[in-house]
């Protein structure tokens, strides 16, 4: 009985939050907005028996991507009463298509619960091992070379985030190193025998 | 008692909400993005459902890979973002419409 209060308690939460996620005003409303529904997904996914993922969301979306939007959006000076410009004109046609969509969507759930779909090829989850083990074994064994593949689009996206973001500021005061190391004594000193009496000519 | 199908209505009603947020918000592409983590959530969300169903465990394992493409996606999305709002100082979308031909 908890688990079907607790299934519509966080899934109640979280289609709120991601309704208020798009009609918030205020864009660091909208980010944080977004991390509630994630939070709450983590929990209904808690539900599901798939704990490694949900701590992954929580993890990944709410401690990476959600603080990269809050960064971004409070890093950007704009103006964003001028960006709504607009919310109320699309908001008929938005929701003739939003609606339309999920009558489609949920005609397909209604379809699909008719006939069983066979599958091939099933991994099968044990009961005996833990969630995280099972997974890893799999991760690691059948799916190694897309997990390696995964791995590789992270690497691409931090290498591509860091070209597009770097620039380089000729004001900023950087060292060096082969310069420092070319510079000989010669070129940089100089012996001179100062009469007594007389200025330093520099 | 909670079957597939409340799931799958569920991250139905996400999915459309992220759409809907794409529409609503035309002009502000920072939204926009955040409707897109909406809408990977809900297939998120509908890959562990039927891997929690179906007793099968690949569909974990993709929704792991879609979470990675996810955290890619936002990243990129967002140096670009920021590297545009550097240049034009304004991240309308109405104005990017520097690469039309």
């Amino acid at each position: 009985m908890i688990q079907v209060f607790a299934f519509y308690l966080f899934s109640g939460v979280m289609i709120l939050s991601a309704l208020l996620t798009i009609t918030a005003r205020n864009p660091v409303h909208s980010v944080l907005w977004l991390i509630l529904a994630f939070f709450n997904a983590a929990g209904l996914m808690l539900l599901l028996g798939a704990e490694f993922i949900a701590m992954l969301l929580v993890i990944v979306y709410v401690g990476a991507v959600a603080v990269l939007f809050l960064f971004v959006v409070m890093m950007l000076d704009i103006d964003f009463a001028e960006l709504r410009a607009g919310f109320t004109r699309y908001l008929g046609f938005g929701s003739v298509v939003a609606v339309a969509l999920l009558a489609e969507i949920i005609v397909a759930i209604t379809v699909r619960s008719e006939g069983a779909i066979t599958l091939g090829g099933a991994a099968p989850t044990s009961s005996a091992m833990p969630n995280v083990q099972a997974l890893g074994q799999l991760l690691y064994t059948r799916y190694l070379y897309i997990f390696e593949a995964a791995g590789l689009v992270l690497l691409v996206a931090m290498i591509g985030a860091i070209v597009l973001t770097h620039r380089d500021r000729r004001d900023a005061r950087a060292q060096n190193p082969s310069r420092q190391i070319a510079r000989r004594p010669q070129d940089a000193t100089r012996n001179v025998d100062q009469p007594v009496g007389q200025g330093v000519t520099l | 008692m909670i079957g597939l199908n409340h799931y799958l209505t569920v991250s139905a009603i996400l999915f459309v909400l992220g759409v809907l947020g794409i529409f609503l918000n035309r002009k502000n592409i920072i939204v926009i993005l955040m409707a897109i983590e909406l809408i990977l959530l809900a297939v998120n969300l509908n890959l562990v459902a039927f891997s929690a169903f179906l007793n099968d465990l690949a569909g974990q394992v993709f929704a792991m890979l879609v979470l990675t493409v996810a955290a890619a996606e936002a990243a990129i999305g967002l140096a670009i973002l920021v590297i545009y709002f550097r240049t034009r100082g304004s991240i309308a979308v109405d104005d990017i419409n520097r690469m039309k031909g």
